[in-house]
């Protein structure tokens, strides 16, 4: 973990309420795709956990949704404005596996980390897809981002004003795989523990207090033990996982 | 060149500032960010005698100036705190801890401490009479000067340690409380919890925390830790260590006038991994402004006399 001021690169509106921002410091800490940063607003008590989209040498980039009043204020930010961001939080996606068709599963927001993840499998060797679901057409982020990576890539949305009709499990029939990385709500999660037949990890979302590790306030129980989703997760493998 | 040494129970500290419990773990998590060895002491994490995952999540929710957290006493449970916390612990912290002790019987806080005491880390007792996030437990001893007395005499009989009760803002006499404690073996008042409150949802028109409620803390209770404090300086002759709202050395300075001879960090350093080494590295400059050479001479300055 490394603390840190932040200059604001970037910071888009992707659509009505999701907004992409791009922060240059320090990325040494960051080691895996799927991990997050936490990021102090002024006039807010606790940090906003938020996970990476991606990352290089000298930034760092998010995808956020404004939510509440928090992230509203992150909206208003300017490039060139600082923020005191902990990075590298959290242990990410593991990779490295005898895999060679990773699925990787993203609902919502969900999709953001992905992005890496599918970059870092390809660095791999690894023939990645990826099924990205929403909810309706105007919530749709990420997709060219995806689709730039030329893995395949298919579009669900529960209204069918996108892509096709359906969810994210509605689609996995369709795509021969050996793996899966999911990040998403926890229905989606309950969908896809129902329908995977491949092992696999979950990215889950949890209320925080530290981020770190320190206040307990994100255990939850596993087949091992209790764990802290900020600093063992937010990666879960799928067997180590209690529904 | 300043003086910020305070002398608590007859163990001298470096300097007053303590991490508090339920915020700094059991150390190693903040002694992979910096050398612990800078702070007066810590409270380590709540333990029990069983092993408690606590609360359903969610545990935490955010408020203005503070958060409310309901963990519910989360600990490995005292077998295991002495046979790997305390190992890790020692590697990263020479100095005396504070063992942070709850119980949900009277006997179980005395089975626990009883366990503890031979631990050569453990330099002070911290009775936890008022954690307002586990039912039937913690908060409910501290809420009257019969029960906190009680606590009080059957931990004392099984440690020769100095023995600090740690209280409950949420009563109606704390000064009572406090000198009832102190009549019963106490050697000095830990003060204050966090205060009971709750978050609403207004999309799920639902509790935040899964518990309904939880504990209150962080910069906006700092006002009412002050005051607490003044009046249980007032009531006890034992050592007053304060908590409540510190995230700064100036607080630090504020919380001994009112009474205080250690003062304990929590939220802020949630907020701020390094907010108790930055207080301590603040601490002479602040000291300085305000002409203070021998920093425990603070003690109790705001009061009349």
């Amino acid at each position: 973990m490394h603390q840190g001021i932040y200059t604001i690169v970037e910071n888009t509106a992707l659509n009505a309420d999701c907004y992409r921002m791009i922060l240059r410091g320090d990325t040494a800490s960051v080691t895996a795709p799927g991990q997050f940063i936490d990021i102090r607003l002024d006039g807010f008590f606790l940090r906003r956990p938020i996970s990476l989209f991606d990352w290089d040498d000298a930034t760092l980039a998010i995808i956020y949704k404004t939510v509440g009043a928090g992230t509203e204020a992150m909206a208003r930010l300017a490039p060139g404005q600082t923020l005191d961001v902990l990075c590298g939080l959290g242990n990410g996606f593991q990779t490295g596996g005898d895999e060679k068709r990773p699925l990787l599963l993203g609902g919502g927001l969900g999709v953001a980390p992905l992005y890496a993840l599918a970059k870092a499998l390809l660095a791999q060797g690894k023939h990645p897809a990826a099924i990205l679901g929403f909810n309706t057409a105007a919530d749709v982020v990420c997709l060219k981002a995806f689709e730039a990576l030329g893995i395949p890539v298919q579009l669900t949305t529960a209204d069918g004003s996108a892509g096709v009709r359906g969810f994210v499990t509605d689609a996995m029939a369709r795509v021969d795989s050996d793996y899966f990385y999911a990040c998403g709500p926890m229905p989606m999660f309950r969908a896809i523990e129902k329908t995977a037949k491949t092992s696999g990890q979950y990215s889950f979302e949890e209320r925080m207090g530290c981020g770190f590790g320190a206040c307990m306030g994100c255990s939850c129980l596993t087949k091992s033990g209790s764990r802290r989703v900020c600093k063992e997760g937010p990666v879960f493998m799928r067997e180590e996982i209690i529904w | 060149m300043v003086d910020m040494r305070v002398t608590l129970n007859g163990i001298a500290l470096d300097n007053p500032v303590i991490a508090a419990s339920g915020t700094f773990g059991y150390g190693y998590e903040f002694a992979e960010l910096y050398d612990i060895n800078c702070l007066g002491s810590f409270s380590f994490k709540g333990t029990t005698l069983e092993p408690r995952f606590g609360n359903p999540t969610p545990r935490i929710a955010e408020c203005t100036a503070g958060m409310i957290n309901s963990v519910g006493l989360q600990n490995p449970g005292v077998e295991k705190v002495i046979s790997e916390e305390l190992p890790r612990l020692r590697r990263c912290f020479r100095k005396p801890v504070v063992a942070n002790v709850s119980g949900f019987s009277i006997e179980e806080y005395a089975e626990t401490c009883r366990r503890l005491d031979p631990c050569p880390e453990i330099g002070w007792f911290e009775i936890n009479v008022s954690c307002p996030n586990a039912h039937g437990g913690g908060m409910a001893f501290g809420t009257s000067p019969e029960t906190a007395a009680a606590v009080t005499r059957a931990v004392r009989d099984v440690t020769d340690k100095p023995l600090w009760i740690k209280l409950s803002p949420n009563v109606t006499d704390i000064a009572s409380i406090a000198a009832a404690c102190e009549a019963a073996g106490a050697d000095a008042i830990s003060l204050i919890n966090t205060l009971l409150g709750m978050r609403i949802d207004l999309k799920t028109r639902r509790p935040v925390i899964a518990n309904t409620m939880g504990g209150f803390s962080g910069s906006a209770i700092k006002p009412v830790a002050l005051r607490m404090v003044y009046q249980v300086y007032e009531a006890v002759s034992i050592p007053v260590v304060g908590m409540g709202g510190v995230g700064s050395a100036e607080d630090v300075v504020e919380m001994m006038l009112a009474g205080a001879t250690a003062v304990q960090v929590g939220a802020a350093n949630l907020v701020n991994p390094f907010a108790c080494r930055d207080i301590i590295d603040d601490l002479p400059r602040v000291m300085e402004k305000y002409g203070i050479k021998k920093l425990s001479d603070m003690t109790g300055g705001a009061h009349n006399g």
